[in-house]
């Protein structure tokens, strides 16, 4: 027997062959993000990615929990959930394992996703659910007024913490990787081709992904990350990771990371001591050099590394969930109500 | 062979009890599916520990099964048990209390040993020193006599001394003139892969049955007759499997996939290792990280039509209290079980209580009515389970469906139900485009479309702000909020539409009315029986559904001079009956982690009927 939810899919019209374009993923909703906001750049490239990733916006959803960056999908023309707070994560996975034929999205940012939502964070990544989740990093409350978060910076001085912050961060890839993430990037709002390359792969990848976002609060954490965005700092400040290629940076090009061991220092290409064949290459395939690459993120004197960390194939949650069922069905027959409720130990009383 | 007479009995209640390790759950259960086959009618109380394996001979560790059967109409596990089956001293110190005067005590003399004493805090042995004289005492060696079964088998002694509660089911079942096969085969399919075991058992089964044929210590046998049941088929079945296929069969009337999102949960756990077992009914049973990963997968999968359901106790609600206002907010369908437990906090994880009750009706942030029903018995937990999934469904609401641990984990005969007759209660999803908001009112029930996802033209965004009426736009203005807030309490309200009137069962009015709700309702049956049966004027009423309250409740209290209330809380429904009808109700409340003893429920009703 097909469940109503399996007519009404068949019954719907094809999608159109007309290809979409940004525009068909704007709602009817005034954006209500402050000026200035690196959320804009962040809710444009997803909508501008979106279009080629090829699937119709009916059968999108986007998911979030609470705070700033869980407005977003009240601004995106597709199906959309805005839960409570950290548990958006929670609610995707359900609505995949209930409908595993859907595109979902998870936006959410590093209070909703790391502090409240950390456990169905860790979860969902070890689980593996063909879901994609967007987490905006800001290293701040902005919702709330401009509190710490767990990847603010140790010592930070906010409303909350007058005397400093006595937290150590969060570092959110390491986090991913440590929960046996299947799909880790980290991407800025202020790197508009890489963000989109970025979403673009993380739709296409089979599994969770998980996409940290740098993205900029002007009203409460303005400019933490313009050493990583800004033109005059970011070459010298950040090495991008591509897969296969070896992990140059500086503004003339000059300088790499090479491992020393297991730990990766920076040398420079000019003095003639080492040249780019002693650097290493980036394999997005190998785990454990992927945490090697998160492990750079906080340290002195070693650029911040962006990109993709890690994508590598395991099954996913949703479809081996599906697995189990038809498995259960060939061998136990398609369950029988009747049958069950009249089955076992049974007596008649005339 | 000795001479055995037998006798007639209309009813029986014993009580199996030992160490947490010495499987007296599983010999109760054994002996209750038996006497179910027979034909009896039948009511059971597990009474264990939360310990899984407490320290051998401690009153803490003392593990009881309570099963009440007979030839007439069986409402509860019995007030006090006539046969007491005490494996260790520990375990007759904690149950002597609920045998009958002159009642059966048979104890194994080996779990009477020094140690055995000491740990009960016995001084003298009780089996020896007349302490027991008012019993009917049978002193058996069932440790050696198991051991001497199996002599030739060459068993480490704990296998030995594990299967010693065969030996006992066996002298009940020959006590009781019950048949051995159904436990036979039972043994025989469990330890299938496990020979050694699987004969050690069915020799110490049989050897206890021949024990008290050929011995002379038993001199009566005793025969109860089935129970003139309506006419059908019957099967036995505990609270929380009923619950468990009642959800099943719900989705099987929707036409929807049953999506339950749980974490374990002390005494709900079975609910979800029943549901794991159906995958090939496309049963979707998701083992969450924790509770409110539970519920928010569940409304996730709502969201994507499936019949979305949680299972969990009052801490574990506790926990999910913030989604299911969620649930209230979005409208989408959701059935919450909570089988409740002792508390507050953690409480007692594995006694009854019904103190969950205020939680259920008003436990959230905000303005946030949610239909409640509750369980009456084990058989019940079936009917609850399957109404609690066709209002949600039928109003786009969280819905609670209220159980507790004694029904969950108790189990009755129950006359298997005509699946085809159960009405069909398919949600109609929205797909027409044309005029679609996700806010929309049906004009009779109030309820909004569901609208799923994977529907062209469609796309809509719901969430936990506040909801402009209509547009479902996010929408903070104070007189869409004031309209909104009393649309979803009378959305609630009218599903008073959409369920019967409550029946009172006795006279229309009268001295006193016994209003009940939830598990308590066998209890509250016997005694107003009793007293109807003395001639008194008094009758039942049984509140199935507590919110809401079905439309008659108002004018049925105002015909009765007393109105008396006995719940296990301090006194919940009472406060609410007070507060809707202003009646002048009279509690009895008992949270002991015990369900009501009739004879308590009667001696109050004789308290008010004195005080008249």
């Amino acid at each position: 027997m097909s469940t109503l939810v399996e007519e009404i899919l068949k019954a719907a019209p094809p999608a159109s062959d007309q290809k979409m374009t940004a525009k068909d993923f704007q709602s009817d909703q005034d954006v209500r993000w402050c000026p200035g906001c690196g959320d804009y750049s962040i809710l444009a490239q997803t909508q501008r990615v979106m279009p080629d990733v090829g699937i119709p916006r009916h059968q999108m959803v986007f998911i979030s929990g609470i705070g700033c960056s869980s407005r977003f999908p009240y601004y995106m023309n597709t199906y959309g959930f805005h839960g409570i707070h950290g548990r958006a994560t929670a609610i995707a996975s359900g609505l995949k394992m209930a409908r595993p034929d859907l595109s979902v999205w998870v936006v959410t940012g590093d209070g909703d996703g790391l502090s409240i939502g950390g456990n169905h964070m860790i979860h969902i990544l070890r689980r593996n659910l063909d879901i994609n989740i967007l987490l905006f990093n800001n290293q701040i409350y902005g919702l709330t007024k401009g509190q710490y978060s767990p990847t603010s910076e140790k010592g930070k001085i906010t409303k909350s913490t007058p005397y400093g912050s006595l937290d150590y961060p969060f570092n959110p890839a390491a986090l991913a990787l440590g929960s046996s993430a299947t799909f880790v990037a980290r991407t800025l709002d202020r790197d508009p081709k890489h963000m989109q390359y970025t979403i673009k792969r993380a739709a296409e990848h089979k599994g969770t992904s998980f996409v940290e976002i740098y993205q900029n609060c002007n009203v409460f954490n303005d400019g933490a990350f313009f050493q990583f965005t800004e033109k005059d700092t970011k070459d010298d400040s950040v090495v991008f990771l591509e897969h296969g290629k070896p992990l140059v940076f500086g503004k003339e090009k000059d300088k790499g990371i090479r491992l020393n061991g297991f730990s990766p220092e920076v040398v420079s290409l000019k003095d003639g001591k080492w040249s780019v064949n002693d650097l290493l290459v980036h394999n997005e395939k190998d785990t454990t050099l992927s945490f090697i690459l998160a492990d750079m993120t906080y340290k002195p004197g070693i650029p911040r590394p962006v990109g993709i960390f890690l994508a590598i194939d395991r099954p996913v949650y949703e479809e081996e969930m599906a697995r189990q069922i038809a498995f259960a069905k060939e061998k136990r027959g398609e369950g029988d109500m009747v049958k069950l409720l009249n089955s076992g130990d049974t007596w008649v009383v005339q | 062979m000795p001479e055995k007479t037998v006798q007639n009995l209309d009813e029986v209640t014993i009580r199996f009890a030992g160490d947490s390790g010495d499987g007296m759950q599983l010999t109760g259960t054994q002996f209750t599916n038996t006497t179910a086959i027979l034909g009896n009618d039948l009511s059971t109380l597990p009474d264990y520990p939360a310990e899984i394996r407490a320290p051998a001979g401690t009153l803490f560790g003392v593990s009881g099964f309570q099963i009440h059967f007979g030839s007439t109409e069986i409402n509860t596990p019995g007030d006090q048990c006539d046969v007491l089956v005490a494996m260790n001293a520990a375990a007759l110190k904690v149950n002597l209390g609920s045998l009958i005067d002159g009642g059966t005590i048979i104890a194994n003399t080996e779990g009477f040993n020094d140690k055995n004493l000491k740990l009960a805090g016995y001084t003298s042995n009780p089996l020896t020193d007349g302490s027991l004289d008012k019993y009917r005492l049978y002193a058996v060696d069932i440790t050696k006599l198991t051991a001497l079964a199996l002599q030739d088998m060459n068993l480490s002694s704990k296998l030995v001394d594990r299967s010693k509660n065969f030996f006992a089911l066996g002298m009940m079942y020959w006590m009781y003139n019950r048949p051995m096969e159904p436990t036979i085969e039972w043994i025989k399919n469990k330890f299938a892969n496990k020979p050694e075991i699987k004969e050690a058992n069915l020799r110490v089964l049989k050897a206890g049955w021949n024990y008290g044929e050929t011995t002379e210590i038993f001199s009566v046998r005793y025969e109860v007759g089935p129970a003139k049941l309506p006419p059908g088929r019957y099967r036995n079945i505990t609270g929380n499997q009923a619950l468990a296929w009642g959800l099943m069969a719900a989705a099987k009337k929707a036409k929807l996939d049953l999506f339950l999102g749980s974490y374990p949960i002390t005494p709900a756990s079975d609910v979800l290792h029943e549901l794991s077992l159906y995958k090939n009914f496309s049963v979707k049973t998701f083992q969450a990280e924790d509770e409110i990963a539970g519920i928010t997968s569940a409304l996730g999968a709502s969201f994507g039509g499936a019949l979305g359901v949680t299972t969990t106790s009052g801490p574990g609600v506790a926990l999910k209290t913030e989604a299911i206002g969620l649930a209230v907010m979005v409208e989408l369908p959701l059935v919450i079980c909570n089988i409740q437990r002792g508390g507050p906090s953690t409480g007692l994880p594995t006694k009854t209580e019904q103190a969950d009750l205020l939680q259920a009706l008003y436990g959230r942030n905000g303005e946030a009515p949610v239909p409640v029903i509750a369980a009456a018995t084990p058989a019940d937990c079936f009917d609850a389970a399957f109404e609690a999934s066709r209002i949600a469904l039928k109003y786009m609401t969280p819905v609670f469906c209220l159980s507790d641990g004694y029904l969950g984990n108790g189990s009755e005969p129950w006359l298997i139900p005509d699946f085809n007759e159960l009405p069909d209660i398919s949600p109609k999803f929205r797909t027409e485009k044309e005029g679609f908001f996700p806010y929309l009112r049906d004009d009779k029930t109030l309820s909004r479309p569901w609208a799923i996802p994977g529907t062209p033209g469609l796309e809509h965004r719901i969430g936990g702000l506040e909801k402009q009426h209509i547009t479902g736009n996010v929408n903070y203005e104070p007189q869409n909020h004031d309209f909104m807030v009393r649309l979803r309490a009378e959305k609630v309200e009218r599903i008073a539409n959409d369920i019967p009137l409550a029946q009172v069962e006795g006279d229309a009015s009268g001295d006193v009315l016994v209003v009940g709700w939830g598990g308590t309702y066998g209890a509250i049956k016997s005694a107003v029986t009793r007293h109807r049966q003395r001639g008194n004027s008094v009758s039942h009423l049984h509140l199935r559904w507590l919110n809401p309250m079905p439309k008659n409740v108002g004018e049925i209290l105002y015909k009765f001079k007393h109105v008396v209330v006995p719940e296990l809380n301090l006194g919940q429904l009472i406060k609410v009956l007070r507060a809707k009808f202003l009646v002048p109700a009279v509690g009895l409340n008992k949270v002991q982690g015990l369900p009501f003893k009739a004879i308590e429920i009667e001696n109050k009703i004789d308290e008010i009927l004195k005080g008249k």
